[in-house]
């Protein structure tokens, strides 16, 4: 079975052509990495599968189905300038917003939702910070506040923009591992990453993209010198000592 | 000293006040307070027109009107925003002003025909509560309770779609629907208010409320159970003061109330007035003071 499966979408944000014709199909329970420079329509490419956007054409199947039917739910860590942090709410409050799916519309959170919420939140050490208002974490434990919200979904998908921007070095080792147990339960997590050194160390899949779809598959079939040039443009200048340091898992 | 007829108009203002600080304050965290302006200004010419057509002012005719021409405004300001390069602020400054343009101009027309004079219409431009009928009052209270109630039925969904719409279309909220839901309660509340408080003010009542809820909470239930407080507290002592003095208008009485409560909580809310703020700026630093002062020792 695909978790994703992707045919002939194309984006425009009003004249402008942002993603071309992409085509993928990626089986369940991988860890795929998106990468691609900056401007290269990663975020817009989940928006678009999301059906964020208005102006797309083409067909996106999670799970084999259309999303806008209700009968799973995918989980979603926007990047981290897409909220508005000054909204009236606390870490605790958001991530039982992950709940909002299972609950129904209208009707209240149980105590077994809060109960979850909570569990999520000590799942990424944020559980002494559940009455702190969003607007007064850091950068990184906001992170953390949201990967416990996708994880409070209960989801069968996951998509995360750059979940690791702005985190120390424990703190991406935490999400990391939650991503690898996340996959261990047979779980399809979709990340968009920069960092090219850690990068084939993390994901077993990988969608190298700039506008159009350069390469997309396993890891180590996707992960070469040619495929990074292409995204990249012809920019990279540090790829031997990535080469050099690359280990496959 | 309150008379049947003057308990009722209480009753009103103070569901009204209810109603447009729980729908304000959903408006204002979604920035969306100008709109809100925009279609209270809009419903003049609606008000106008149902008045022309029927020549009666029932209430639920002159609402309807009302009711056609906000959300007209509204879509309108959407739709510039949407398909021109003209930001929300000069599509919202364009139609609020084309809007009540026309309604003046109508209403002009109305007050030259025969029975004009005495239409009251004029009343609608800054609002006359302690004046309303009985009859008129029972439409005001219960579309404000109609309000109320979808207010919180809808609390959870609501918050989550303007907090993050991304986030809640993934886990299958009907995000358009909410919000062209969220958007026709707030022309409804635009509609209930306009004769009470009067169409240049009504928007002051979904806004000022909420701004002056938001100084005193990082929650947003406790925010709006504050501007719910607020709204009522202005409705029923704008309502009272105007009941006073013939020819006072209730719309400006319950701006200058609900402005009042906003610069009391502007300087003294505890969680986010200008006083706590510096105080806790200052012992912070008496602290460090100290703490310096035994380093040093
Ligand atoms: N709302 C928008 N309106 C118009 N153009 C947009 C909009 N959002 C993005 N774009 C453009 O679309 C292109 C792709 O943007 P996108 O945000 O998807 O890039 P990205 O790959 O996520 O980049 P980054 O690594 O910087 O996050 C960019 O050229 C951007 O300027
Ligand atoms: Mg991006």
């Amino acid at each position: 079975m695909n978790a994703l499966q992707v045919k002939n979408l194309s984006v425009a944000y009003e004249e402008k052509v942002v993603l071309k014709n992409v085509n993928l199909a990626i089986p369940v329970g991988r860890l795929t990495g998106i990468i691609g420079p900056n401007g290269a329509g990663k975020s817009t490419l989940i928006k678009a599968i999301l059906n964020q956007l208005p102006n797309k054409s083409g067909a996106v199947h999670i799970l084999e189905r259309p999303l806008n039917s209700k009968d799973h739910t995918v989980g979603y860590v926007p990047q981290r300038n897409a909220v508005d942090w000054d909204f009236p709410t606390n870490a605790l409050d958001v991530v039982l917003m992950g709940r909002y799916g299972h609950i129904g519309m209208i009707k209240k959170p149980s105590t077994k939702d809060k109960q979850i919420a909570m569990d999520c939140l000590k799942n990424v050490g944020m559980e002494t910070f559940a009455d702190r208002s969003i607007g007064q974490l850091s950068g990184g434990q906001q992170q953390r506040v949201f990967l416990a919200r996708a994880l409070a979904q209960e989801a069968e998908v996951y998509f995360m923009d750059e979940p690791f921007v702005g985190v120390d070095a424990a703190t991406e080792r935490t999400i990391i591992a939650i991503l690898k147990d996340l996959k261990a339960k047979g779980k399809s997590v979709f990340v968009v990453h920069h960092d090219l050194q850690t990068a084939s160390d993390y994901f077993d899949w990988m969608i190298l993209l700039n506008q159009t779809i350069t390469a997309s598959g396993p890891t180590e079939l996707t992960f070469t010198e040619d495929n990074l040039q292409e995204a990249y443009g012809g920019k990279l200048f540090f790829m031997d000592q990535a080469k050099s340091n690359k280990t496959f898992n | 000293m309150l008379t049947g007829n003057l308990l009722w108009v209480l009753v009103g203002a103070i569901l009204l006040g209810i109603a447009a600080g729980l729908n304000g304050t959903f408006a204002f965290l979604q920035k969306q307070s100008l709109v809100g302006d925009a279609a209270a200004h809009a419903a003049l010419p609606g008000i106008a027109i149902a008045y022309l057509i029927f020549q009666q002012k029932d209430l639920p005719i002159l609402m309807l009107g009302a009711a056609i021409t906000s959300a007209l405004a509204v879509y309108m300001i959407q739709w510039i925003v949407g398909h021109s390069k003209l930001k929300a602020d000069a599509a919202i400054g364009f139609v609020l002003s084309v809007f009540f343009g026309i309604g003046i101009v109508l209403l002009t027309i109305v007050n030259q025909t025969g029975a004009g004079n005495q239409s009251g219409l004029n009343d609608f431009i800054f609002g006359k509560a302690a004046t309303m009928a009985k009859s008129d009052l029972v439409w005001l209270s219960s579309s404000a309770l109609l309000i109320i109630l979808m207010c919180l039925l809808f609390f959870k969904e609501w918050k989550l779609m303007i907090f993050d719409p991304v986030f809640a279309k993934g886990i299958g909220l009907p995000v358009e629907r909410l919000r062209v839901l969220l958007t026709a309660l707030t022309v409804l509340t635009i509609v209930t208010g306009i004769q009470a408080v009067g169409i240049i003010l009504m928007s002051a009542m979904l806004i000022i409320p909420a701004a002056a809820a938001r100084f005193w909470s990082n929650h947003l239930g406790i925010i709006l159970v504050t501007s719910a407080f607020f709204g009522a507290l202005s409705g029923a002592l704008g309502t009272i003061v105007s009941s006073f003095r013939t020819g006072l208008s209730t719309g400006p009485i319950i701006v200058l109330c609900a402005a009042s409560l906003f610069l009391i909580s502007y300087f003294f809310a505890p969680t986010r007035g200008l006083i706590s703020k510096s105080l806790k700026k200052k012992a912070f630093k008496q602290r460090n003071v100290a703490k310096e002062a035994t380093n040093h020792e």
